[in-house]
């Protein structure tokens, strides 16, 4: 069994260790038995609705961003058009801020966005920085938290109605103020949380996991569980910093 | 207030910090006398007959000032920030301490470079390179490069500049000024196949077309040229050449510089000392140092505390690697790859202030080349956990890695399974460094950094 994965401009967005987050779900799908194959989409390269199962979109700085924008943006279509077939998007950060509608910078200038998310992000005067924690509820009772770390400027507004990743229990969050942190439509989830995300929240990375391969093969999927002391102890820790020295409310 | 009076009572409070053991007092006076009198800075620096020299970089601060120190120290009496205090604080304590100084030698950090510089009115900057590193902290690259090109406009017209030519964020400030020096290497044989998955600087500055490079030294450093506008390494004033690496024990090059030629046996290994060497000779040229002082200071060099440090413990040895950010980290394993690491190693990740709250860097560096030659790692510092998962998911088996969070049980877990005239590496970040530097020391074995100035 082989998921396939298209990692959106690897070469630009990269600056939060997003190959970790990669990392992780190669892992964890080989110790299944199952393959991940990794293809890099860089600008200009095609992207096809349904030839892959998980999109991956990483996060850059200010310049790797607007570099890449006018790219993405023209991609709007094919993307919702995937996510619309039950494909999983995992985006972090400035691909988070760039698959809303728009990120408007300090300066003023716009960048087109691919418009999955409903949302929009303008730059705000503080940067939100530290530890974060969220709980999440990606199945209706389950309950689950994840740990990052958050690094940016942007402030970023969901439409009413639009569902969060999760409520923030310690840091800022989309706009530090609302409570809400990142946003989910169908499989697509955006976040600002890196560290990278999945080594410490091994639970998502198996969540995204299922839902690839249930994009695969039409079936739902269940992995069986993994030794995760060393994930587990590390959330723990992870956790710990949120709570102690993440942003309040 | 008179300077005298301030100086009394801020040289006090260093005494006092050493004795309650809070530290080597190496900011602590820094901070009275300044929040006595916030222009204290300026008045110390101007007393500086020879005036003052600064010199910064994402990586190899400590080191390149610490090379030029070991130039420059027989000739002229120095103050030097050595321990790496290198904030208005730390350069403002070591003004003090110094006494009857005649040249201010200060490593600056990236982001106080600007309100040091305004302050110190240096007559040399040396600029080494921009990486990323602790975006938590300094945001982003561009950022620090932008501030860094004001502090350039904003030197005195009589002071030199000068630049890793390497670099392209660094080496276009060379544009900035007529007369400054550009350094940088030339050796082919030496780049590496391709940018590393950390690399920064990959586009062109000017029109955003990624850089052909003819050669990858260090990180995104080396021979670049954008093929769409033309922007490219500015010629080099000071080359070195023929560089031949031994090992761990050192790296040989040949300087040139002035239309002369001089032979270099650095006693610290690697392409990095060699572009710290670069810097420091560059500077020490700069600021009036003969070509064999040059020379023959850079050949006493050993090591600056932390950085390639060998440390006898009992009859094993300890090699002590400061790590802290996915370039300095690259060079590093690839430093230990090439020179034969020892089959065990100690990997201490802290998150404080100092090391980067945020821990995501240790993804960003290709570990995998070391992990492939290691028998086991104890992992340890605060966020062991999260370093155990970067050697789990780099494909370390995890039976063999030890989770010990404690320093100095890690240091005892390392020591105990390196065999009896071993070598035990530690890589450390900057607080984890100076934890272990202070738990070896409690035993006897190495001397407090404030006890070390240069």
């Amino acid at each position: 069994m082989t998921i396939r994965v298209a990692h959106l401009y690897p070469e630009y967005l990269n600056i939060y260790a997003d190959r970790g987050n990669i990392a992780v779900l190669t892992s964890r799908a080989r110790w299944r038995g199952i393959e991940l194959e990794v293809a890099p989409v860089g600008l200009g390269d095609e992207l096809r609705p349904g030839a892959h199962d998980l999109l991956y979109i990483g996060g850059g700085q200010d310049r790797e961003q607007s570099l890449i924008s006018p790219d993405l943006a023209a991609r709007g279509e094919a993307i919702r058009e995937a996510v619309g077939g039950g494909a999983v998007v995992l985006a972090v950060c400035g691909g988070y801020q760039l698959l809303g509608r728009f990120y408007r910078g300090r300066d003023g200038e716009e960048l087109p966005g691919a418009g999955l998310f409903p949302l929009e992000t303008v730059a705000g005067e503080r940067r939100m920085i530290g530890d974060c924690l969220l709980e999440c509820e990606l199945e209706p009772g389950v309950r689950q938290t994840l740990a990052g770390f958050e690094n940016h400027a942007g402030v970023t507004k969901l439409d009413s109605g639009a569902e969060p990743l999760g409520r923030v229990v310690a840091g800022f969050g989309n706009d530090g103020e609302s409570g809400f942190e990142g946003v989910r439509v169908r499989n697509a989830i955006g976040t600002y949380l890196h560290g990278p995300l999945l080594p410490r929240n091994a639970w998502l990375a198996d969540w995204i996991l299922e839902r690839a391969l249930e994009h695969r093969t039409g079936e739902p999927h269940e992995l069986d569980p993994l030794a995760d002391d060393l994930e587990a102890s590390a959330h723990t820790v992870a956790s710990a910093r949120a709570r102690s020295r993440g942003g309040r409310y | 207030m008179p300077l005298s009076v301030g100086i009394a009572g801020a040289r006090m409070a260093a005494g006092l910090s050493r004795l309650v053991g809070a530290g080597g007092g190496t900011t602590v006076p820094g901070k009275v006398l300044t929040s006595i009198d916030p222009d204290v800075l300026d008045r110390l620096a101007a007393r500086l007959p020879l005036g003052s020299a600064l010199i910064s970089a994402t990586n190899g601060k400590t080191t390149t000032a610490a090379m030029a120190a070991q130039v420059l120290a027989p000739r002229v009496r120095l103050a030097h920030n050595s321990s790496g205090a290198n904030l208005l604080s730390g350069v403002t304590s070591s003004l003090l301490s110094a006494k009857g100084a005649e040249l201010g030698l200060f490593e600056v950090d990236e982001a106080a470079l600007g309100e040091v510089a305004a302050r110190v009115r240096p007559r040399a900057v040396c600029l080494g390179n921009l990486f990323r590193d602790q975006l938590d902290r300094y945001g982003e690259l561009e950022h620090v490069a932008e501030r860094w090109r004001l502090v350039v406009r904003g030197l005195a017209p009589e002071a030199v500049l000068v630049v890793n030519g390497d670099d392209p964020q660094v080496g276009d400030l060379a544009r900035e000024r007529a007369g400054s020096v550009v350094f940088g290497l030339d050796d082919p044989r030496h780049a590496v196949p391709e940018l590393l998955h950390a690399a920064d600087s990959k586009w062109c500055l000017r029109c955003g077309h990624p850089y052909e490079y003819s050669a990858v030294y260090v990180g995104h450093l080396g021979a670049y040229r954008c093929p769409a506008c033309g922007h490219a390494r500015p010629d080099l004033d000071i080359v070195a050449r023929q560089i031949e690496l031994r090992g761990l024990d050192g790296v040989d090059f040949s300087l040139e510089a002035q239309g002369e030629r001089r032979a270099v046996r650095l006693a610290v290994p690697g392409l990095y000392n060699v572009y710290n060497a670069l810097g420091a000779a560059s500077l020490a040229l700069a600021l009036g140092s003969a070509l064999d002082d040059v020379v023959s200071g850079l050949e006493r060099f050993g090591a600056a505390f932390g950085r390639f440090e060998r440390i006898a413990v009992g009859d094993r040895r300890v090699l002590v690697l400061l790590v802290k950010n996915p370039a300095g980290a690259n060079e590093a394993v690839r430093t230990l790859v090439a020179g034969g690491a020892p089959p065990i190693a100690v990997l201490a990740l802290n998150d404080e202030i100092a090391d980067g709250r945020d821990v995501s860097w240790i993804w960003d560096v290709d570990w995998e080349p070391l992990l492939a030659g290691l028998e086991r790692v104890v992992v340890t510092g605060a966020r062991a956990a999260e370093m155990a998962l970067r050697c789990k998911y780099g494909g370390f088996p995890t039976d063999a890695i030890e989770v010990v969070p404690d320093l100095g049980a890690a240091l005892d877990c390392g020591l105990e399974l390196s065999p009896p005239g071993g070598e035990l590496v530690v890589l450390p970040t900057y607080t984890a460094m100076l934890a272990l530097r202070r738990i070896v020391a409690d035993r006897g074995f190495v001397r407090p950094y404030w006890e070390r100035a240069a």
